[in-house]
């Protein structure tokens, strides 16, 4: 599925070309959108995105027909001395993927972002369409870029587009998120360019095959090593870094926020596993990934158990992507070779890549539908949802389909990533991830059940609908919810057969009740309000007891997150995590 | 110590300067500029690295100098976004505070 960057000689492969017609089509899109302005800003999107999704496609079909990543060295000028573009297939399965949320959040969108009728142009739905071509150019600079300082141009890009979004709306919390989310981005792009300019000069070149080639655990690569890596994490809003996300992506209109938390945030995430697998294998340890992983472990017990505590359902879905940003870490010390001295390119990462595919179309089909419930109601406050269910079935269905798929339920993408995973931590013997593994599917439970219970309980008298929703945004939530929970299916072919053999065997029927009794009991405990009114009366006098404990528990989970996200808190902790990632890569090498 | 050395010293002591402002300055202006205070830390050492890698008979090495143009372009927009958002938050609120907003009264169980 994967293949190394490393070792690809610096010449225009056939099929090259296509990664720059990957990389214009999203930006001639924003300047077409920019100069033709008012009603055409949507239709250049509409035309851009479609096509978009077959040059990745015939970049996809090209990579597997010759076997080789592709290349394209731009002007004729080899590395270092000039720049190439290449495509491995991690890259291009991520070019798929953005092209594919894209479309479905651009039909989503239709409704939403429509030109008022006697205007020619109104400021919202003219931003968005254009920061979404930019949003989509940027990511696929991001990942066909072959050179680190092409790769911090993309993340910038990526942020300059993305912080906008959150502020689409215009209120003063949203401009302060997206205030906050650009200061913290900043920081971290700016410990990631020192990085760069240390291996610059180091090694006097930027390009990853070369440098894949000249890296030697010195110093200065040690420190450029854990500068980018912390650098990149603030980006990737990984705990305890998270302080920018939840206001941002909650605040951000549905159709904005599933691109950010589906897309924008795997960005930097992508950069990092580039930087682990392709760059620099050599002087990356397994202590350190260790800790990336236990951050990752810590963000989704952290951001379940928050989730469960919020009152509005976007802050709850905002809380969730917090925690499924952590499960994107926990494949980096599975991904070591067996006598852990480098991160290879094998199941552990492809488990990872599907990982990312199947979070993304999950979360973007979350926050669609989570929006849709916002739009009908006109408020998306949690224990007012009753009746729901009854009035927007097909939301709440794709909702429903979307948490599935996140716990990881046969046969979404999510439970084949974790099979990968769950090999790989039995064969090098980290049983500790295989416990992290199988239980944090639980905790996904938990606000997924709490979510459910709220939409079915019945509502004496009809429910009071501010708007009729568009049956077009529904079907765009509920496509991505299905393609996420069939992910498996289409991953089949690249995967070794066995692993999906008999996905209705009992052990497998009954790792999923756990998972749902985990899952309850943990909504039971930890939700603000109590999740059956019944269940409370019948459990008595002990079931109190617990209840008031389990609450004790839930808001020193709160206070906590609250502490942790004060600035001078996360900012303090971005430089301990660099000196700490930089002691592990010091100390934590194989003698 | 020759010159290289102290301009190296120099950029460290920038980024050290502009960490500090950044971290412990609640003025989200005041944090605007520290942040281009560690980008000129950063591009400055860039600008030693080039001198040190000129391993020929240039006086230079050109490409830092092509990246560090480039990197003052991207500094420059994203100062640029920044203000543009605290000054629009500023019109909004009549102040202009990062501050998280108020916990939640405490909820009914």
């Amino acid at each position: 599925m994967s293949m190394s960057a490393a070792g690809i000689p610096a010449v225009t492969t056939a099929g090259g070309f296509l990664l720059v017609l990957a990389l214009v089509l999203p930006l001639l899109g924003v300047l077409a959108a920019l100069t033709l302005g008012g009603r055409n800003a949507r239709r250049v999107a509409m035309l851009a995105i479609p096509l978009g999704l077959v040059l990745a496609a015939a970049a996809g079909i090209e990579l597997m027909h010759s076997g080789q990543a592709l290349v394209y060295v731009l002007g004729g000028w080899a590395p270092p001395l000039g720049i190439a573009l290449r495509a491995d297939g991690l890259s291009v399965v991520m070019l798929l993927t953005t092209a594919l949320i894209l479309l479905a959040v651009a039909v989503y969108g239709q409704a939403d972002f429509q030109m008022p009728a006697g205007v020619d142009e109104a400021r919202a739905p003219f931003m968005f369409w254009t920061l979404l071509l930019a949003v989509w150019g940027a990511l696929n600079a991001l990942f066909l870029a072959g050179d680190l300082f092409t790769l911090y141009v993309a993340l910038e890009l990526l942020t300059f587009a993305g912080v906008p979004l959150v502020s689409l709306g215009g209120s003063p919390e949203t401009v302060q998120a997206a205030l906050r989310y650009l200061l913290f981005a900043l920081l971290g792009s700016v410990l990631y360019m020192l990085g760069a300019v240390l291996l610059y000069g180091t090694y006097g070149t930027l390009d990853i095959a070369l440098l894949a080639e000249r890296v030697r655990p010195v110093p200065a690569v040690i420190a450029a090593a854990a500068l980018m890596t912390v650098g990149l994490l603030a980006k990737t809003a990984l705990f305890p870094l998270h302080l920018w996300l939840p206001p941002a992506h909650a605040g951000a209109p549905a159709a904005a926020s599933a691109v950010l938390s589906a897309l924008v945030v795997k960005g930097s995430w992508f950069l990092v596993v580039r930087l682990w697998f392709d760059v620099m294998p050599g002087v990356v340890t397994l202590p350190a990934a260790q800790l990336l992983a236990a951050l990752g472990t810590s963000a989704i017990v952290v951001g379940s158990v928050v989730a469960l505590r919020q009152e509005r359902l976007k802050l709850l879905v905002a809380y969730s992507t917090m925690a499924q940003i952590g499960y994107l870490f926990l494949m980096f010390p599975l991904a070591f070779d067996p006598a852990g001295n480098a991160p290879v390119h094998g199941a552990a990462l492809d488990g990872g890549l599907l990982q990312v595919v199947s979070h993304a179309t999950a979360k973007a089909g979350m926050f669609m539908a989570a929006g849709l419930i916002y739009a009908a109601l006109g408020h998306d406050r949690i224990a007012d949802l009753a009746g729901v269910a009854r009035a927007m079935p097909v939301t709440v269905l794709a909702f429903a389909l979307a948490g599935l798929a996140l716990m990881g339920v046969v046969p979404s993408g999510a439970y084949l990533a974790k099979k990968l995973m769950l090999d790989a931590a039995d064969g090098s013997g980290q049983w500790w991830w295989m416990i992290v593994l199988q239980g944090g599917a639980a905790f996904t439970a938990g606000y997924v059940v709490l979510v459910l219970v709220s939409v079915m309980r019945s509502r004496p008298g009809p429910l009071p609908l501010v708007k009729r929703v568009s049956r077009l945004s529904e079907l765009a939530a509920l496509a991505l919810s299905m393609s996420s929970l069939l992910l498996a299916f289409s991953a089949l072919g690249p995967v070794p057969g066995n692993l999906l053999a008999n996905p209705f065997a009992p052990k497998e029927l009954g790792t999923l009740l756990a998972v749902v009794l985990g899952g309850a009991l943990l909504a039971l405990g930890l939700s603000r309000r109590s999740l059956f009114a019944t269940a409370q009366l019948a459990a008595g006098a002990d079931g109190g007891l617990l209840r008031r404990s389990a609450v004790v528990v839930g808001e020193a989970f709160e206070l906590a997150d609250r502490v942790i996200r004060r600035w001078q808190f996360a900012s303090m902790s971005l430089l301990m995590l660099v000196a700490l990632v930089g002691g592990l890569l010091i100390f934590g090498a194989p003698a | 110590m020759n010159a290289v050395t102290l301009y190296g010293l120099c950029g460290a002591a920038l980024v050290g300067l502009g960490l500090y402002g950044l971290i412990v300055n609640p003025q989200p202006l005041r944090k605007i500029l520290s942040f281009n205070l560690v980008g000129s830390g950063v591009f400055l050492l860039f600008g030693v690295v080039a001198r040190r890698g000129a391993a020929f008979e240039m006086g230079g090495d050109p490409v830092p100098q092509a990246l560090v143009i480039t990197g003052i372009v991207v500094a420059f927009s994203a100062t640029a976004l920044a203000v543009a958002l605290l000054l629009r938050l500023h019109d909004a609120t009549g102040s202009a505070s990062l501050a998280a907003p108020e916990p939640p009264a405490k909820p009914d169980v």
